[in-house]
């Protein structure tokens, strides 16, 4: 089979998975987050929590929610790493590192799932799955919890209510999160990934590690997390086997941001205002995926950093999805891609990990988009913009423009740092241009919440454990508590009603304006840095 | 603040609560699953051919070019406009070339570039063909013999591979 046939081949198995599970779990989210009762399980939670489910919160509580949990979960994460030569399974891999744990911790809990370790020789089992997995699981939860507050935002009218974050945050862990976390990993089991509590196995006379990857590696997918049970991260043959498993795991990277778009439109009630934001995620994430596979397919050493049974088709859509999404994980090294291919890949996330984005966090960033494309139509036919039957004033365009500006500040400001520090230049795995590529995907990795690198530079000096940790935690929290802030304004509100005046956000005008929206910030934000890096690397 | 430590509070109650369900009872469930007989070898990964170590002897077949310290896998990260790795893939290529007799121009590039794990247990094709005239003359197996064993050591759905770690095995088997 040629490439190119074998690729499209991929690419349409791909599609049609997503296109048939599309309706049933985008529905079954948005009955998870409109549902009255309780779970026997949950219930057990909220009481040992101490919480009244049913009574529901003001945006700044529900900010408070995402906050405080966030940080007793970086504080548990940081202990337990600076702990591990006390527990179990740690393999006298001994206590993390503070400035490593730091920047572990924030990352874990921000959804990033930076590694600035090498898992096989640092993290046991124990932190791997008490501290890591947990993580992967509850901060994609809470991606998923403060997309539903938004559109809470736009569906209820004159409230300050906005739901209960800690019912939110358990219901998307145990009745979506959960489920099909068990369900993939025992699939993926019955296609080779592996599942030990051994610290490695004997393959003709050396020992290569293993650990227990199948319960973390479906969750590092299908959480958009990222982080490796191992070094290679899905490269490595023990988290993905096979050309089938690289399928599935792509496909898990893809659903839950893909379907959301369903539970969308489903809440507001109009099922094609999620169509046309999943038409301009796809047309974005497609022609990036030529981008890469075209670039990556005429490379000078296409190979490098490539697994055989992945080939160019199967790295370049896996490279595309995990950034497109705020993923992160890698099966094939970017760091070796062409400077096209490579700087697709940076710009995929420079786009605000929203084509689709990660779970939740995608979906948000696309609506905040959406605010800010009406906002610009709006300017344009001097008309106060409007959108899903409320008016965009000064407040929610402030909002927006807070969340959507966060991640670029602290990006440039960190990178621009870094490449005038003396200790950089020894940092670097490559020279000139793609040297400066190297800190700028870090820094774009880390302010928008991915998690992938050009992984050959070295990151474990104190200036970028903890200027990488920093970007992590406002390029997360700060666009959370913006958007927050966001539906608590758009829910005080009145509906607007519909009238000639309103432009209709389902048909092509308003997806070529969000497109082109999405499109123009990153340009406009980021050319001059990309000039120097990926693109003069291209040109060279 | 007040509102935040409040928060907070119930915040450690219910990460307690999530930790024992998704950081204990869910990997452990998955685990015990796992130990299932038809599962249990390859969540054990024993005996596994899902990743390839060079072995030493000119009757083995040679994997690629790996760049990862042993236990832990890794890739070399270097990127094409990297001269000084320029040399080392020259390098390698004219080392594999002399091993082999064949002419440069014939080393396929998967044998002179570095896997992402390390571990690629995968040569292609023509990196197989290339090798098997010196695997047949050091292992004592007959020309036909040899490529016998690299076709059954032949799969994949989209891209065709041959798996170095099967292939060795079997010429241990058959030599």
């Amino acid at each position: 089979m040629s490439p190119l046939v074998a690729g499209l081949l991929q690419v349409g198995i791909l599609l049609t998975a997503l296109a048939v599970v599309y309706r049933p779990l985008g529905d079954h989210m948005a009955r998870v987050f409109s549902a009255q009762g309780h779970l026997r399980v949950e219930r057990a939670i909220y009481r040992f929590a101490r919480i009244n489910p049913d009574a529901e919160q003001k945006w700044s509580t529900y900010a408070y929610g995402v906050l405080g949990f966030s940080f007793v979960s970086i504080v548990f994460l940081y202990v337990l790493q600076r702990v591990q030569s006390v527990l179990p399974w740690n393999f006298d891999r001994g206590n993390v590192s503070e400035g490593m744990a730091f920047n572990t911790a924030i990352s874990f809990v921000a959804n990033t799932n930076w590694q600035s370790y090498v898992p096989e020789a640092v993290m046991g089992h124990t932190v791997q799955m008490v501290g890591l997995t947990v993580q992967n699981f509850v901060s994609a939860a809470v991606g998923l919890a403060v997309a539903v507050a938004l559109v809470r935002g736009f569906v209820r009218h004159q409230t300050d209510r906005l739901g209960n974050f800690w019912v939110d945050l358990v219901r998307g862990t145990i009745r979506i999160l959960l489920p099909i976390a068990f369900i993939g990993a025992i699939v993926l089991i019955a296609f080779g990934v592996t599942m030990s509590l051994k610290s490695g196995v004997d393959v003709d006379g050396q020992v290569v590690a293993n650990a227990p990857v199948a319960s973390q590696e479906v969750i590092k997918e299908l959480g958009t997390n990222g982080g490796g049970v191992l070094n290679a991260n899905s490269a490595h043959p023990f988290e993905n086997p096979n050309e089938w498993t690289n399928l599935i795991e792509i496909f898990l990277i893809l659903v839950i941001p893909v379907s959301l778009t369903r539970t969308f439109g489903r809440l507001v009630g109009n099922p094609k205002q999620g169509h046309v934001l999943l038409g301009v995620m796809g047309v974005i994430w497609t022609a990036m995926l030529a981008v890469i596979w075209t670039a990556e397919a005429n490379g000078i050493r296409p190979l490098e950093g490539k697994e055989l049974r992945f080939g160019i088709p199967g790295s370049a859509i896996f490279a595309d999805a995990t950034t497109g999404t705020s993923t992160g994980a890698v099966n094939s090294l970017h760091d070796s891609y062409t400077g096209l291919g490579g700087g697709a890949t940076l710009l995929n996330m420079l786009f605000g990990e929203m084509t689709p984005g990660g779970v939740g966090t995608g979906l948000y960033s696309i609506l905040v988009m959406a605010i800010i494309a009406m906002f610009l139509a709006g300017l344009m036919v001097g008309r106060t913009p409007e959108y899903l039957g409320k008016k965009l004033g000064r407040k929610e365009v402030t909002a927006a423009a807070v969340s959507i500006l966060a991640m670029p500040t602290v990006l440039l400001i960190g990178a621009g740092i870094a490449a005038i520090l003396p200790s950089t230049q020894g940092a670097l795995n490559n020279p000139g241009e793609h040297g400066l590529s190297e800190i700028l995907y870090a820094y774009a990795s880390a302010s928008n919440n991915n998690g992938s690198a050009f992984a050959g530079i070295t990151v474990t000096n104190d200036w970028f454990q903890s200027s990488l940790g920093l970007c992590m935690l406002f390029g997360r929290f700060v666009p959370i508590v913006a958007v927050l802030a966001l539906a608590g304004s758009l829910a005080a509100q009145k509906k607007v009603p519909v009238t000639a005046g309103t432009l209709p956000t389902t048909g092509p005008l308003f997806a070529t304006l969000l497109t082109g929206s999405i499109v123009l910030v990153a340009a406009l934000t980021f050319v001059p840095a990309l000039a120097l890096g990926p693109i003069a690397e291209a040109l060279l | 603040m007040n509102n935040f430590l409040k928060q907070s509070w119930a915040g450690l109650r219910i990460l307690l609560a999530l930790t024992v369900l998704l950081g204990v009872l869910y990997p452990l469930s998955v685990w015990g699953i796992s130990r299932i007989p038809g599962l249990h070898a390859n969540a054990e990964a024993t005996g596994t051919t899902l990743v390839a170590v060079a072995r030493e002897g000119d009757q083995y077949f040679v994997p690629r070019p790996s760049a990862a310290t042993l236990p832990a896998s890794g890739g070399s990260n270097k990127s094409e406009i990297n001269e000084d790795y320029t040399k080392v893939v020259a390098e390698r290529r004219t080392e594999i070339a002399r091993r082999e007799g064949v002419p440069e121009n014939e080393v396929p590039q998967d044998a002179v570039t570095a896997s992402a794990s390390g571990l690629d247990p995968h040569i292609s094709p023509e990196y197989a063909a290339l090798q098997v005239p010196r695997v047949a003359r050091a292992s004592g197996l007959s020309v036909e013999e040899v490529r016998e064993l690299v076709a059954s050591a032949t799969h994949g759905t989209f891209t065709t591979t041959v798996n170095v770690t099967a292939l060795n095995r079997a010429i241990d088997s058959a030599s």
